[in-house]
């Protein structure tokens, strides 16, 4: 995605090449007579990707959205619905509980990962000795696998023989039911999204922090702005785009979580852990009602295509400003 | 390495002060800051040990006898270390069958990718063309569809053409990724035109300026697309589930469902194999953070 916001691009650098300000590739004078022959040229270049895109992910895109008018008869669909399937899930109370479950996961997921990423990052930005060896332990959940982590999580959460219910009886407190009960099934998915996720939004806070003038904290110092005031005032305002940023990219990731909750839930016990993506999967390989599969597919779609333009304004407009 | 994006024009990495961790300066620095040094480090360890933990215990358990994991007494540390849960997966399971399906797949995956992504950039960046626009929003359109909007679909195209159940069905669709595009297109921008205009000038083509000129540059931006793309590819479960059916050509992370489905609660032998399918992604990880980080902050993808 369009990780860069120009207030990024001038902190990181990147791994551009940039020789100067004036390496642009703005069109020049006496470009016009070329570009017809470029335009061939470029659909070469262009060719092996637009045809790979075309058959892989357009093409079963506008399918979707076909299957999604049709009803699910055995293998293959056939026989035109008009809304059915729509209508369906009006009526269709899984359905709400996965959405509803859908929106709660990421109204608790988007806000802890972004506290917890600035505090690390504000954290990991300081003056602090093993410092990179710290950051490289925050980093390395992200590069696991959503299967491997999530085993680890069913392992760490089992009811009756993982460690952290073994610690509780060891206190002498009771053992959470992480399995059998829905509201601890689903702290436990939040726990290990945290786990995986903080890390990224610490790479990105990091960026931006380091973005900031040192100045800026030295002229609030001699105001005598305190630690909390400077954090307040300053860091949080300075932040604000990697904020944006990440709010749309820690939305996106949470509403299409599907290792995580496949793996350790299965979407239970009962439903209460079930989501979008995983009530999708399950209508569409385990239950095999496919039309209706690509009907939910298709909301994913358009929540999805509205929180990725959202994503496409603010960079625009920030980089108009900037 | 003080910043996770460390390149050219490192910029003034905030308050650290380059010798802050020299002796003669701690004596100096007032009570409060040294408690406010003590309490950051406190964190940071508990931080630290709260991220380490869960590698830790899959670790443990993995080296540990089958008793210790339902003793219902609290073991932090194996009773013996013993090899039988990887003498488990290795002896009753495909798994080096899996692991090279995974090497399989993802060589495949990542050289495709990358190269259709790194033709695309350069025709992004540099060239001039009718639809550029439009092509470039739409395939940017499609970064952030997650699999269950298409995976109905792509699993009848791919019964449809007769490679369901095959490693094509996996590859296929995997390759046909639009994250790298982004990456490239901004790196590829950044090469000055002078460079291109003047081999122009010496008669080069189009295809001769990418292969001597672009490609050369692009080492660091090759690296970051390789790294990613290999990550991805290793780790990806939900499409390998549904595109592929007889065991033996399984990847590791379905491997990883089709063993936990046999042995439920034997949690030895699922860290073992947890185990050795995190272990090759851990070490490039280990060995080219820098490149990692960095491209993971720019594509935005996890």
């Amino acid at each position: 995605m369009s990780a860069d916001t120009s207030a990024r691009e001038e902190s990181t650098g990147g791994a551009s090449p940039r020789a100067g300000p004036g390496a642009t590739s703005t069109a020049r004078p006496g470009r016009e007579p070329r570009r017809q022959r470029s335009t061939l040229t470029s659909y070469g270049f262009l060719g092996p990707n637009l045809v790979l895109l075309g058959i892989f992910l357009f093409l079963p895109l506008g399918w979707a959205f076909l299957i999604s008018f049709q009803e699910s008869s055995g293998f293959g669909a056939s026989g035109w619905v008009g809304l059915g399937n729509y209508r369906r899930l009006i009526t269709d109370p899984t359905f709400w509980q996965s959405a509803l479950n859908t929106a709660v996961f990421t109204l608790i997921t988007v806000p802890l990962s972004l506290a917890l990423g600035l505090g690390l990052a504000v954290l990991m930005n300081s003056v602090l000795p093993g410092r990179r060896l710290f950051r490289t332990l925050i980093y390395l959940p992200m590069v696991i696998s959503g299967v491997a982590t999530a085993l680890m999580g069913v392992l760490l959460f089992d009811e009756a023989t993982g460690i952290l219910n073994k610690l509780l009886r060891g206190g002498g407190l009771a053992g959470v039911p992480w399995q059998s009960e829905g509201t601890a099934a689903f702290a436990s998915i939040i726990l290990v999204t945290l786990w995986i996720r903080v890390g990224f939004n610490m790479v990105i806070y990091l960026a931006g922090l380091q973005g900031i003038s040192p100045e800026l904290y030295e002229a609030a110092k001699l105001e005598g702005a305190s630690s909390w005031q400077q954090f307040r005032h300053l860091t949080i305002p300075l932040v604000g785009p990697s904020t944006f940023f990440l709010l749309i990219m820690d939305v996106i990731y949470s509403f299409q979580v599907f290792d995580t909750i496949f793996v350790m839930t299965g979407g239970g016990p009962g439903r209460s852990t079930s989501v979008l993506v995983t009530y999708a999967y399950e209508n569409g390989f385990v239950t095999r009602d496919q039309s209706y599969a690509a009907a939910i597919g298709i909301v994913i779609f358009l929540l999805t295509l509205i929180f990725t333009a959202i994503q496409w304004r603010g960079n625009r407009s920030r980089d108009t400003a900037g | 390495m003080a910043s996770p994006l460390p390149l050219q024009g490192n910029p003034p990495a905030a308050p650290a002060a380059p010798t802050a961790g020299a002796v003669p300066r701690v004596r100096r620095v007032p009570a409060a800051q040294r408690v406010s040094a003590a309490a950051r480090l406190g964190t940071a360890v508990a931080v630290g040990l709260v991220m380490m933990f869960p590698l830790y215990w899959m670790v443990t358990i993995a080296f540990s006898p089958n008793a210790d994991v339902f003793s219902r007494e609290l073991k932090i540390w194996p009773s013996e270390w013993t090899l039988d849960n990887f003498r488990t997966v290795f002896g009753s399971f495909p798994t080096a069958t899996w692991f090279g399906n995974s090497v399989v797949i993802t060589a495949i995956v990542t050289v495709l990718t990358v190269t259709v992504n790194l033709l695309s950039g350069y025709a992004f960046a540099k060239l001039d063309f009718r639809g550029k626009g439009v092509i470039f929003l739409l395939v940017l359109s499609t970064m952030m569809v997650p699999v269950q909007v298409l995976m109905v679909a792509q699993f009848r195209l791919v019964t449809e053409l007769g490679i369901y159940g095959t490693f094509w069905a996996v590859i296929l669709p995997s390759a046909a990724s639009a994250f790298g595009i982004f990456l490239a297109r901004q790196f590829i921008i950044a090469i000055p035109d002078e460079l291109l205009e003047a081999a122009k000038v010496d008669g080069a083509g189009n295809i001769r300026i990418f292969l001597q000129i672009i490609l050369p540059l692009c080492k660091p931006l090759i690296a970051v697309l390789v790294l990613l793309t290999v990550m991805y590819q290793w780790n990806d479960f939900a499409w390998p589930l549904i595109a592929l059916k007889d065991s033996q050509l399984f990847t590791l992370p379905i491997g990883l469902l089709y063993l936990r489905g046999q042995y439920g609660a034997d949690y030895g032998a699922i860290m073992a194999l947890a185990l050795v399918s995190i272990t090759p992604i851990v070490i490039m990880f280990l060995a080219f953070q820098k490149y990692f980080v960095q491209g993971l902050a720019r594509s935005g993808i996890r």
